[in-house]
């Protein structure tokens, strides 16, 4: 009996340290690890979105299930970031950042995370291809990459990672075309 | 045993990647590049050191029959606290190693030492095995990594050395070019030894 409480007393105190501890680094690093989460959103914002002097992930809207980060410059909406994303890529999950001027056209894509393979489909992650989607808006341009009769280019070795990209900021140009009226875009002055 | 073996073992005679074959799966996993093997070594090395030093430490304390999972809380405990601080302050090294960093947790290597080492030796000799084992595998990481991102990219450390020109052979930084490289270290590395123990 004394082997089994002194087990028993060992573990538990063993675990007892670890569990205050833990808390202890969880609060210190708590507040830098969500600076560092907000920094990397605004870094991808500000790639995609024309120069703004607000702060687009305080001035954001929540509609139809997206997050839309207003940016404005001197109180008036220049252009609005959303995340989009597909499962339609090679391997997995792609999210990207997309920029837009609040009539709708793109300002800039940034990928965000993907699994898509170095060296072919991970190619889209570079300024070359985004830049691609630059001016291009719903009803002037063809959604699609080239292979499948659209306007946009794939990658040599690679066409499926751009069409699921292609095919994300499209559906996420849809989401905002649907969601700009309750946006509020106009309100911007305030 | 002095403390200057308790060191060097690591790195060299019981190097744990090319000598043991511990670790596989970061060593397989996250060296892309020299710089993920630099990362993903020193934050193992961290743990190592912890780990070793407390598990030798409590060594009297613990009943044997309980050791396992104490050790397992102790190396966790250290995991997330790399885990954490890694996500605050570095944070783009620890999105690019993502998963695996939680997963040192099951690095065969360092609850391997805590078993084979710490929980038997004092505190000072088990934090220089620590030290080694972790540099051992720093180094074995960043050779690995190096030598991936050499052909698989064209650089090393981000530096450009075959120049613009180069075709990458993308294979190497593929899951495969990690078995490939792998096997040809430890084939070079066993050609090594073996000479040297002839002579």
């Amino acid at each position: 009996m004394k082997d089994i409480s002194r087990m028993v007393l060992v573990l538990a105190t063993v675990c007892l340290a670890a569990a205050l501890g833990l808390s202890k680094i969880y609060d210190m690093t708590k507040a830098p690890i969500a600076e560092a989460m907000r920094q990397e959103k605004l870094s991808a914002i500000k790639a995609v979105l024309p120069a703004y002097d607000n702060q687009p992930d305080v001035d954001a809207v929540d509609s139809g299930g997206a997050t839309y980060y207003i940016g404005m410059n001197e109180g008036t909406v220049n252009g609005v970031a959303f995340e989009v994303s597909s499962m339609q890529g090679y391997a997995g999950l792609i999210t990207a950042m997309v920029g837009v001027t609040p009539a709708g056209d793109v300002t800039g894509v940034r990928v965000l995370s993907h699994a898509e393979t170095p060296g072919l489909g991970a190619k889209f992650t570079g300024e070359e291809y985004l830049s691609m989607f630059k001016g291009k808006n719903l009803s002037a341009a063809k959604w699609a990459v080239k292979k499948d009769g659209g306007d946009f280019d794939q990658i040599t070795g690679a066409t499926i990672s751009p069409r699921a990209l292609v095919g994300a900021v499209k559906a996420g140009l849809e989401g905002f075309s649907r969601a700009a009226s309750s946006l509020g875009i106009v309100k911007g002055g305030e | 045993m002095g403390a200057v073996e308790n060191f060097t073992r690591g790195l060299f005679k019981e190097n744990p990647v090319f000598r043991l074959l511990l670790g596989m799966c970061p060593t397989l996993a996250v060296t892309t590049e020299a710089v993920n093997g630099l990362g993903m070594g020193l934050a193992t090395t961290f743990v190592l050191i912890c780990s070793n030093a407390v598990v030798s430490l409590l060594r009297n304390v613990i009943p044997a029959k309980v050791r396992i999972p104490c050790f397992i809380v102790i190396i966790a405990t250290f995991v997330t606290i790399v885990d954490l601080v890694m996500n605050a302050y570095l944070h783009d090294m620890h999105k690019t190693l993502g998963v695996f960093i939680p997963l040192i947790v099951v690095n065969c290597v360092i609850l391997g030492r805590a078993e084979a080492f710490a929980s038997r030796n004092n505190p000072l000799g088990s934090l220089l095995d620590g030290l080694g084992m972790g540099l051992g595998f720093t180094g074995s990481l960043m050779l690995l990594g190096s030598v991936r991102e050499l052909f698989g990219n064209g650089t090393i450390f981000g530096a450009s050395i075959f120049g613009g020109g180069y075709n990458p052979v993308i294979v190497m930084i593929l899951p495969p070019g990690a078995f490939i490289t792998l096997g040809i270290l430890l084939a070079i590395i066993n050609r090594l030894a073996s000479a040297k123990r002839a002579s």
